[in-house]
């Protein structure tokens, strides 16, 4: 009896051991949750068409995503939020080489809100989101939000702040914009993947702001435009630099980023927020892939080069069935020359 | 040497043993001696495995916090500024948070389960006791993840609905219950917490309720004294250090408790005197930030918290251990 | 009535009341815990489908996805993990009861009991620091071993107080017949403790099975199978923590489906090791 139960076990062992292995390259990479559903459906459909590659993608946050890929725990990265000097600095430092920027989509971040006798879609001035998110504006029928939402009955109730508790480049991306259109906001908490928020619950993950806000009445947040819309929660409309407020959509995420398309540096690292002309959305950004740029294992090395040059072509046509905005021209030929720079 | 081997005759010594006597025997018993002796230094070396792998996480813990004890020292306690860009970190924010989640969970769950204990050892028939007491226990071995996944979607809107109001009604007055209650918040983990360590405290209480003497009972029944009298005078007081360690046992536990606590607690770095306005703990600041850490300081901040729960828990699971009949006791299947 | 009578009712109404009220708080945990089944019986079992065992998570937004890879990397991860805990844990046990020496036992002892009082999440910092950041990637050998720690608090506690629950008399026995003492152990001690020993392995793994914490920075997570050991795996308790924290309602139904399935399971093995052990004890001693 024991025998048997002691070869069955061996046989499951070994079953559970040897699993899949056939000669499959399993890469892992780690990051943003902003761009997870697009680069869950790219992976996914990378392996499709390359059955022995897979890119096993960790949405834990654009911060871990940095973290993991400086301690080389992981192949890649993802984050909304371009490295810091410092960050990399620290990559050099610890890994040897340098590691290497590459722009995959355009996103947007938009204010989501649980007001359950609010069925339209909220206006919102710099100003009051500034106000909100300091926490000097606490209920919804506040001036300040309703001035700009004429005919719309805002309800008395508290307003509920949701933010991010991990690192994440939705937060930077969303106090980046806050901090250029608010000097308070920028003097008092800044710009960065994690601050010190000064009111609010905090959520993981853009899944878990998303979470936040809708079980919460009376409740705002911010997350990139797929979460609000494949989860169903309402979302507002932002007043941009020229002054009109703006839906995010894909043209107005584009048209954000058409002035830094033209002038975008070496390293990709660039900021879109509260980009200057007409229907851009304020709260947009780049999102990308952190490589390093001397990889070892040459097998690993081909799947990355070969995602790269598929994901600026063929990926490229995903993106906009989940709100994604596509990269434009002058980013994708740039990106195409950078690609070349990985050894 | 201990235990029943002590009792057993010796093995025959060695030098009795001639060739001649026992040649065809003489393998066997060459076999016999070397298997002794691999049975000793196997357990031997498990044993020392044990208490190698426990310095391991002391000396790990110690050398990889190493930055942000020298850069904050004591001060690093008192601290409530736990900010990542400003290289500045004190875990006061969390302390706060894990004690008080803590320290009210108990003071909810002692009530209720030193109660349920004496039903169970008083009252209850022993075969109703035994299966009451098996089906408490089930409730430690329901996974933390599932406590605060439940607590998301059931206990949060029960309490929003049905137990915040009215105690907002009668201790409103308090600075304990002040403020706008979203949901998570301190309150909320603790509650969680409650339920998660009953079973420790019915448990760990039932079996020394038990063990006390029944000369004693039966002589405050002589007496005259009512059931609870006798319960409550006489026989809880004599097992009082077992169920002061069933607590500490307890506490122990809500300290160190993760997932349920992270689900429900807000997740917001704030030291409010109100019980309603969400928090942080340790345990959750660790899972959550952990991943990212992205300067060497910042997670050496993260790994001297994680040593500062480590003692903390060291301190109570010690004191549990000796306040409940000498250390041995079993906690539940924990 | 007179004064002594009125007392006399008063402490009578007391007692009733207090008493009363006891039977309440046990009725009322008893209650949380068959709410809990109850609630996941009710969202989990509905939120089953096939899909749940036989397929890989799907993409955010498509529906089909299951816990295919999550269910046989807990498996794998709860398998390492008891392979590195309970050997260890196994023979600590059999030294402090059977060979123990004054001082040595105390620190084992000492030891064991303060290894069973670290937090989840220390130990998974721990496996992190130890393996993970050494060998450059996260794997489902860092989750066992994790796990495998908090498995040997336990496994040394149980086969200890099993074993010395064998009577001394089968012992004596065996060694009066020139058992050498490993043998004794081997074929005579050991195999009388067997359902104590087999029911504390199964309460082990029942106790790391839900762990979620220690899985964070270790196994970290994954889309699709692992193969071997040396890959990020995804695991039941890990899937249903991420997935429970989403706005995504499938997502959600996933996580109760899994929920559901690992509750099960953890409680089945409880009450199968309760009914091993109570079996074979004699009636009249709880």
């Amino acid at each position: 009896m024991t025998t048997r139960i002691l070869q069955a076990t061996a046989a499951l062992a070994l079953f559970a051991i040897a699993g899949s292995a056939n000669a499959q390259t399993q890469l892992t990479g780690a990051g943003a949750t902003f761009p997870n559903p697009m680069y869950r459906k790219w992976f996914d459909a990378y392996n499709k068409l390359h059955p022995d590659v897979q890119i096993n993608y960790n949405a834990l946050g654009s911060g871990a995503g940095v973290k993991q890929i400086i301690e080389g725990t992981v192949d890649f990265g993802a984050s909304d939020m371009p490295m810091a000097d410092s960050s990399l600095a620290e990559f050099k430092t610890k890994r040897g080489n340098a590691v290497l920027h590459f722009p995959t989509v355009l996103g947007a971040v938009v204010p989501v809100y649980n007001i359950p006798s609010v069925k339209q879609s909220l206006k919102f001035t710099p100003a009051a989101l500034a106000g909100i998110f300091l926490g000097t504006i606490t209920k919804w029928n506040d001036p300040a939000i309703a001035s700009a939402n004429a005919g719309v009955k805002l309800p008395a109730t508290d307003i509920v702040v949701a933010h991010r508790s991990d690192g994440s480049g939705t937060t930077f991306v969303w106090t980046d914009y806050l901090s250029k259109v608010s000097p308070p906001w920028a003097q008092k908490v800044g710009r960065n993947a994690s601050v010190n928020w000064p009111v609010g619950i905090g959520g993981k993950g853009n899944d878990g702001v998303a979470a936040s806000v809708k079980q919460t009445e009376g409740a705002i947040g911010y997350v990139e435009l797929i979460y609000a819309v494949q989860n169903n929660i309402s979302y507002g409309q932002v007043q941009n630099a020229s002054g009109e407020f703006v839906n995010a959509s894909l043209a107005s995420v584009s048209a954000a980023a058409a002035g830094a398309a033209a002038n975008m540096p070496e390293d990709f690292r660039v900021s879109i927020t509260n980009a200057p002309g007409k229907g851009a959305y304020p709260i947009s950004s780049f999102t990308w892939l952190l490589v390093p740029s001397k990889i070892q294992d040459a097998s690993k090395r081909k799947v990355i080069v070969d995602f790269l040059k598929w994901m600026i072509a063929d990926g490229q046509g995903m993106t906009e069935a989940l709100q994604f905005a596509k990269l434009p021209a002058a980013v994708v030929a740039k990106e195409s020359k950078a690609i070349a720079k990985i050894q | 040497m201990s235990g029943p081997a002590t009792a057993a005759p010796r093995a025959m010594p060695r030098k009795a043993r001639t060739p001649e006597r026992y040649s065809g025997v003489r393998a066997f018993a060459q076999r016999r001696l070397v298997g002794d002796d691999v049975a000793r230094a196997l357990v031997g070396l498990a044993a020392i495995a044990i208490i190698a792998i426990t310095v391991m996480i002391v000396v790990e813990l110690w050398t990889n916090s190493e930055l942000a004890r020298h850069k904050f020292g004591w001060g690093f306690i008192m601290g409530k500024v736990w900010d990542p860009n400003a290289d500045t970190f004190g875990v006061l924010p969390y302390a706060y948070g894990t004690i008080v989640t803590s320290v009210l969970a108990l003071l909810i769950a002692v009530p209720i389960g030193v109660g349920a204990a004496i039903f169970l050892s008083e009252l209850a028939p022993p075969r109703v006791s035994d299966a009451l007491t098996f089906a408490i226990e089930l409730l430690a071995a329901v996974p933390s993840v599932i406590y605060g996944f439940i607590g998301i979607f059931v206990l949060l809107p029960f309490l929003k609905a049905y137990i915040v109001p009215p105690l907002r009604a009668a201790l409103g007055w308090t600075p304990l219950f002040t403020g706008p209650y979203y949901g998570p918040s301190m309150f909320s983990a603790a509650v969680v917490l409650a339920i998660m360590t009953l079973p420790f405290i019915v448990s760990v209480s039932r079996q020394v309720l038990l063990a006390v003497p029944h000369e004693q009972r039966e002589g405050a029944l002589a007496l005259g004294a009512t059931r609870w009298e006798t319960t409550w005078k006489v026989v809880v007081p004599f097992a009082r250090r077992g169920i002061i360690g069933s607590v500490f046992l307890a506490l122990a536990r809500a300290l160190g408790e993760t997932m349920a606590v992270t689900m429900v607690i807000g997740n917001s770095p704030q030291i409010k005197a109100s019980l309603l306005a969400p928090g942080y703990s340790i345990a959750a600041v660790i899972a959550n930030e952990f991943s990212e850490a992205t300067t060497d300081l910042y997670k050496h901040a993260l790994i001297e918290s994680a040593l500062v729960l480590f003692a903390v828990t060291i301190i109570f699971n010690g004191l549990a251990r000796l306040l409940v009949a000498g250390g041995s006791r079993q906690a539940p299947a924990q | 009535m007179t004064a002594e009578a009125v007392r006399v009712h008063r402490r009578k109404l007391v007692n009733n009341v207090m008493l009363g009220a006891t039977g309440v708080c046990a009725a009322g945990i008893v209650g949380v815990l068959l709410f809990i089944l109850a609630f996941l019986l009710i969202k989990g079992a509905a939120s089953l489908d096939l899909n749940f065992f036989t397929q890989l998570p799907k993409p955010p937004g498509e529906l089909g996805g299951g816990l295919a890879n999550a269910i046989v990397g807990s498996a794998k991860i709860l398998g390492l993990a008891t392979l590195f805990g309970v050997p260890i844990g196994f023979l600590g046990g059999v030294y402090l009861a059977e060979y123990g020496s004054r001082g040595f036992s105390f620190a084992v002892r000492y030891t064991t009991d303060l290894l069973n009082g670290v937090p989840s999440i220390v130990i998974g910092v721990f496996a992190y620091t130890l393996i993970v950041m050494r060998a450059k990637h996260f794997s489902a050998f860092a989750g066992g071993v994790a796990l495998g720690i908090m498995m040997i608090p336990i496994s040394v506690r149980s086969t200890e107080e099993f074993l010395r629950a064998v009577p001394v008399g089968l012992r004596e026995g065996a060694l009066a017949l020139g058992t050498p003492k490993w043998r004794m152990l081997l074929t005579v001690v050991i195999p009388a403790a067997r359902d104590g020993i087999l029911t504390g392995v199964m309460l082990n793994l029942a106790r790391v099975a839900g762990e979620t914490a220690p899985l964070l920075f270790t196994s970290l997570g994954n889309a699709f199978w692992s193969p071997g050991i040396n890959s990020p795996t995804a695991t039941l308790p890990e899937t249903i923590f991420h997935y429970s924290q989403s706005a995504d309602p499938d997502w959600n139904r996933q996580a109760w489906a899994g929920g559901f399935v690992l509750l099960m399971l953890i409680l089945a093995t409880n009450v199968i090791a309760r009914v091993i052990v109570t079996r074979g004890r004699p009636k009249g001693i709880r």
